[in-house]
């Protein structure tokens, strides 16, 4: 075995932790863990280069090494600044820093169309937690925001510029994972957009995966679009057999109904691997799938909500008292509910849901 | 032993006085409050014909608001659902044709809507939870129904009549 490698020694939020030379900041926290993790919108460490864009993981370096104690100047981007020996970094103890993040979500949220009702990516958006947790209640921005036109690039990806806060991580993904790059970004300053160049469509086999990296709502699954909220579908872990990725994702899922398949995430909102287009839009169907069981979610989470876990059954006694007779149903909610008919099956629609999809009632339109 | 409030009274078994064995004084005692009750004024109201005001923060059936065109403020976002602590309220959303755009205020709206009113428990938390002021409560109760599926709530219950459109009944 080689020499054994020096580890360099940092203080974060006054917790101690040896990571190797080459490290960042936000690694090291990462090593960490808990609320000392500053958190990140546009650095992905499955995707080189990524970070230093949103600035939302800004850290104040109050000791630069052991060598040289001076502290730094201004606040650093903690996923593009690497450790030092004796390094000491104040994240959630320093004011500033929680001050700095709140003008970066503020201005993150500038050209935000706050459509959250509407848009898709609401519950699992990390922009919104992020000016749920570190942002102010409302906006002093007077002026017209930038807009927009929604286009479909390729079949199954929906591009909502207007939501997009340039984190680059959709043109990464397009960089490193596909073999052509096909995704970039156009123009300049505050008129520059994520696209593909004369609306070239994107026929490759893992571009898919840019709706996972997006940290917000602009870059959304077409074949969930609209279907259901995030918090109304029920996450399983499921895996197939697939030639071409690892097979291993997500479904959410209403009954029997595959809603919409993603990648695994971790606590950092980063998927586990990669997965390909044929898992995530063309099986839409349980029986494609080997279920694993439920996805562990987090408890604060609104994606939790009405998951009822370790329930307990009472033992039903009607029967027993009423001699084997079972009790009689006076109504069963689906001959008169209109919703999750069996008639229509929303999640084998390839688009979102329209009018016509319903079958005509005596509703009033 | 210790009184759990100081309101207790002992009975009193001691035998009657000569004036209560009469039992006359107190039957008329009786009559009197009966009949001063007759002037005073009455705590009841008659029911169908005359009707008390409700508050005005009275938590009563829900309506489906529209916007000042007329067109619905729903988009479906499932807050309200997500906030019934009952899960009385169901939905599913489509996305709004080229064309349609006087029917439905977002790009997104509820084509089906339904609350359970044998599971709502007005607690108003939908109305509170509502982004988009769609749903509201209003100053009145459910009607009794006969049947149970009186109770499953729709679109055409919910929505209130779109102003430009006046909608004929036909039932």
């Amino acid at each position: 075995m080689a020499e054994e490698k020096k580890l360099f020694k940092v203080k974060i939020d006054n917790i101690t932790v040896e990571v190797e030379p080459g490290t960042t900041i936000l690694n090291a926290a990462r090593k960490i863990g808990g609320e000392v993790v500053p958190p990140a919108m546009c650095y992905y460490s499955k995707l080189q280069g990524s970070g230093g864009k949103c600035r939302t993981c800004l850290v104040k370096v109050t000791k630069g090494s052991e060598a040289d104690p001076r502290p730094m100047p201004k606040l650093v981007a903690s996923c593009r600044t690497t450790v030092m020996d004796g390094m000491e970094v104040a994240n959630i103890t320093s004011p500033e820093v929680q001050d700095a993040r709140k003008g970066i979500v503020e201005f993150l949220l500038l050209n935000h169309p706050l459509d959250c009702p509407v848009c898709d990516q609401a519950g699992e958006c990390d922009l919104q937690d992020l000016s749920y947790e570190h942002g102010v209640s409302a906006t002093r921005y007077e002026f017209k925001r930038r807009t927009f036109d929604k286009i479909d690039i390729g079949d199954h990806i929906k591009l909502h510029m207007t939501r997009c806060i340039l984190c680059y991580r959709c043109v990464f993904t397009a960089d490193q994972l596909t073999n052509k790059r096909e995704h970039g970004v156009l123009n300049r300053g505050e008129a520059s957009e994520i696209g593909t160049y004369i609306q070239q469509s994107l026929d490759n086999d893992f571009i898919g995966n840019v709706i996972d990296v997006c940290p917000v709502g602009a870059l959304t699954d077409r074949t969930a679009r609209f279907k259901n909220r995030v918090w109304f579908l029920k996450p399983v872990d499921a895996h197939r057999n697939c030639d071409k990725c690892c097979g291993k994702t997500v479904l959410w899922m209403r009954g029997d109904e595959v809603f919409r398949v993603t990648a695994r995430k971790d606590k950092y909102g980063e998927v586990e691997e990669f997965i390909c287009d044929t898992c995530r839009f063309d099986k839409k169907s349980a029986a494609d799938w080997v279920i694993e069981g439920p996805r562990a979610i987090s408890r604060h989470s609104v994606i939790s909500q009405g998951h009822y876990v370790g329930v307990h059954k009472p033992h039903e006694t009607i029967a027993k008292v009423m001699d084997g007779r079972s009790p009689k149903l006076l109504m069963d909610i689906h001959s008169i509910s209109e919703v999750n008919q069996p008639a229509v099956d929303l999640s084998k629609i390839d688009g979102p849901a329209h009018s016509n999809d319903f079958p005509k009632n005596n509703s009033v339109q | 032993m210790q009184t759990l409030t100081n309101r207790a009274k002992q009975v009193d078994r001691r035998p009657m006085t000569f004036m209560e064995k009469l039992y006359l004084p107190a039957i008329l005692k009786g009559m009197g409050i009966t009949l001063s009750h007759i002037f005073k004024k009455k705590a009841t109201v008659n029911y169908p014909e005359e009707k008390r005001p409700f508050s005005p923060v009275f938590r009563g059936l829900h309506i489906l608001n529209r916007d000042e065109e007329g067109r619905e403020r729903c988009t479906a976002c499932g807050l309200c659902a997500v906030a019934c602590p009952a899960e009385a309220i169901t939905m599913e959303a489509a996305e709004r044709l080229p064309g349609e755009e006087h029917l439905y205020r977002e790009e997104k709206y509820a084509a089906r809507y339904e609350i359970n009113m044998l599971r709502c428990i007005f607690c108003g938390f939908c109305e509170e939870a509502c982004p988009k002021q769609a749903i509201y409560m209003s100053e009145t109760f459910a009607p009794a129904n006969y049947q149970r599926k009186g109770f499953i709530y729709g679109k055409e219950d919910l929505l209130i009549p779109d102003p430009k459109h006046p909608i004929t009944v036909k039932k």
